[in-house]
């Protein structure tokens, strides 16, 4: 805004002691927030609270034992640990297999790096629903016979075929090629091997880059659904929102249970998210940049 | 060959070769396959898997779920995408500015995209409950009659339109806040010296520079709502009388329900060059539209 602007939108709001975006953001923040409010509100009510017309805006009095109620009736326990099992691990061997390939991609020459790089690109526009059902037939092929068990139906399967991924590959090969050459060249004059460059100069120069990677894959690998609901059946193996909507299942009409359940659901990604929601908000940022 | 040029082969395979092998594995191996699947028909309750010929696709045409199922992605796509778009710039021009209790307003948008989309479908298949939800004792209030929502043919969709822009707005917010921060303030004041006012130079001077940023969003979002499932999943299950049955729902149905893989695959590549096309036109108009300074 401008000087003049300022001044003529200052004088038509001189009676106001703040801002008059305020008037907007105020109610705009209680609609996006309403869901969550309304969310623990139901989640600490009675069933028949729950379920009186006209609703209540506040429970008469706080159950806090839908929460125990709805962690012993689905084994959520278990659902955090495969959720953060299979994100932790995931991220970590992105980072790992990512790196090693985009910066052979950026920096080394070899014989067919060009063609590899094409055939990694292609899968990078082609939707999952195109590929998911040979993943399948593929992931229960391993399982039965080479990896002797981690197959369909475990949760090796939600990590594997995401263990490394094209646009990770793309994404640090991208930024590798930012970075200047010279410390590189220096090193190697020195005599360091390629594996020393990478891992002593070239990734902590890109601790940036890496962040992004990490926070996309966490936030993706965490909330992932559909794969899981087609590669995983037994209730030990599942992760988060699959468990949930198996609860659902169960429970369709017991609100409050559902609720409490919801709630400690999507309770640590929130938190994870409000601790580094300066890495999240830059690295989703960074993808809209990079797109446009 | 020098000897350093022989080691560097060696060490670029041996780098490229693990995270390579995966992606061709469970990437580039299953795109053939699964064109090859769409040729066949592979059912797999039995073990054959005999060439059809175009069959598949010729089922997928006359299928009348199919042509449903394309009117209600692209009906989904056409309200969902512009609706997140709008919401999403709306919030983050609100919010582009140093004002108290910003990051508070900021945090309530950027939370919803921590909430995975079976928490979402959750919380709004409640508040949209038809007997004892919140939005229909809302609409009580100000004398709209109660609604079926969920359970209706003809308002099922409205409802996963409704939940669905709710989980995007944090992504839009962050893609266009990030946009506004770019918008050099020497350009604004400019324009307010030229003599326009406020909206004028919203829409003369900010939404053009904002334009790769509304591309980037337009095929981003479009190509994510063409493959809308887990809210479809959980909340309707593609009912009610197929109203909600999206093509990525139905794929599914036929895969993994009927486990009709032939037929799925046909379906699959069917999606993906729907993606293609839509996208391409996305780009060639969005070009014509999109202002670049660099």
């Amino acid at each position: 805004m401008t000087a003049t602007t300022l001044v003529r939108s200052r004088s038509r709001w001189r009676r106001l002691p703040f801002s008059p975006w305020h008037l907007v953001l105020v109610p705009a923040t209680l609609v996006l927030a309403f869901p969550f409010i309304w969310l623990v509100l139901t989640s600490l009510e009675t069933p028949s609270e729950a379920l009186h017309f006209p609703p209540l805006l506040t429970p008469h009095v706080l159950k806090l034992s839908n929460y125990p109620a709805a962690w012993h009736s689905a084994p959520f326990g278990r659902f955090f640990i495969n959720s953060a099992a299979v994100a932790v691990t995931t991220v970590v061997s992105n980072l790992l297999l990512c790196s090693l390939a985009g910066y052979a991609f950026a920096r080394l020459r070899f014989l067919g790096r060009g063609l590899l790089f094409v055939a990694i690109m292609a899968t990078l526009m082609v939707p999952f629903q195109v590929t998911m059902i040979p993943q399948f037939i593929i992931t229960k092929w391993l399982g039965v016979h080479v990896l002797a068990g981690v197959g369909i139906d475990h949760i090796g399967a939600l990590i594997l075929p995401n263990a490394a991924t094209a646009f990770g590959v793309f994404f640090l090969r991208q930024f590798f090629r930012t970075l200047p050459i010279e410390y590189e060249e220096s090193a190697r004059v020195d005599g360091a091997s390629r594996l020393a460059v990478l891992w002593k100069i070239v990734l902590p120069l890109s601790a940036p880059a890496l962040a992004t990677l990490a926070a996309l894959t966490f936030l993706d690998s965490w909330n992932s659904f559909l794969w899981p609901l087609i590669a995983v059946t037994s209730t030990n193996q599942m992760t988060i929102p699959l468990g949930l909507a198996t609860f659902q299942g169960a429970h369709s009409t017991e609100w409050p249970l559902l609720m409490a359940g919801n709630v400690m659901s999507l309770t640590p990604m929130l938190v994870i998210f409000f601790v580094a929601q300066r890495y999240f908000v830059r690295s989703v940022a960074a993808t809209g940049l990079a797109g446009t | 060959m020098p000897k350093s040029r022989v080691a560097e082969q060696f060490t670029g395979w041996g780098f490229v070769t693990p995270g390579v092998a995966v992606i061709l594995l469970f990437g580039l191996v299953p795109i053939v396959w699964s064109a090859i699947m769409s040729f066949q028909q592979n059912n797999l309750l039995n073990g054959r898997t005999p060439f059809v010929g175009l069959r598949n696709y010729r089922q997928m045409v006359h299928d009348p779920v199919v042509a449903s199922a394309i009117g209600h992605t692209l009906t989904y796509t056409a309200l969902f995408v512009p609706g997140t778009m709008l919401v999403g710039l709306f919030l983050a021009v609100a919010m582009n500015r140093k004002i108290r209790f910003i990051s508070v307003y900021r945090t309530a948008a950027y939370a919803t995209m921590a909430i995975s989309t079976i928490s979402e479908a959750l919380v709004f298949i409640w508040l949209f409950d038809p007997s004892y939800g919140i939005v229909n004792y809302a609409f009580h209030l100000v004398g709209i009659p109660q609604q079926q929502f969920l359970n209706s043919p003809s308002e099922a969709l409205f409802v996963i339109v409704a939940m669905t822009i709710w989980g995007w707005t944090g992504f839009a917010v962050v893609i266009y806040l990030a946009a506004l921060q770019g918008v050099p303030s020497g350009l604004i004041e400019a324009a307010a010296i030229d003599g326009a006012g406020p909206w004028r130079t919203f829409r003369k001077v900010t939404l053009p520079l904002l334009s790769p940023a509304s591309l980037f969003l337009a095929v981003w979002l479009t190509i994510n709502a063409l493959q809308l499932f887990d809210e479809v999943y959980l909340s309707t299950q593609g009912g009610p009388l197929h109203a909600t049955t999206v093509l990525v729902y139905y794929l599914y149905f036929q895969a993994f329900q009927n486990f009709n893989f032939g037929y799925a695959s046909a379906i699959a590549y069917f999606l993906f060059v729907v993606i293609i096309v839509i996208t391409a036109i996305q780009f060639r108009v969005g070009r014509r539209f999109t202002y670049y300074r660099s």
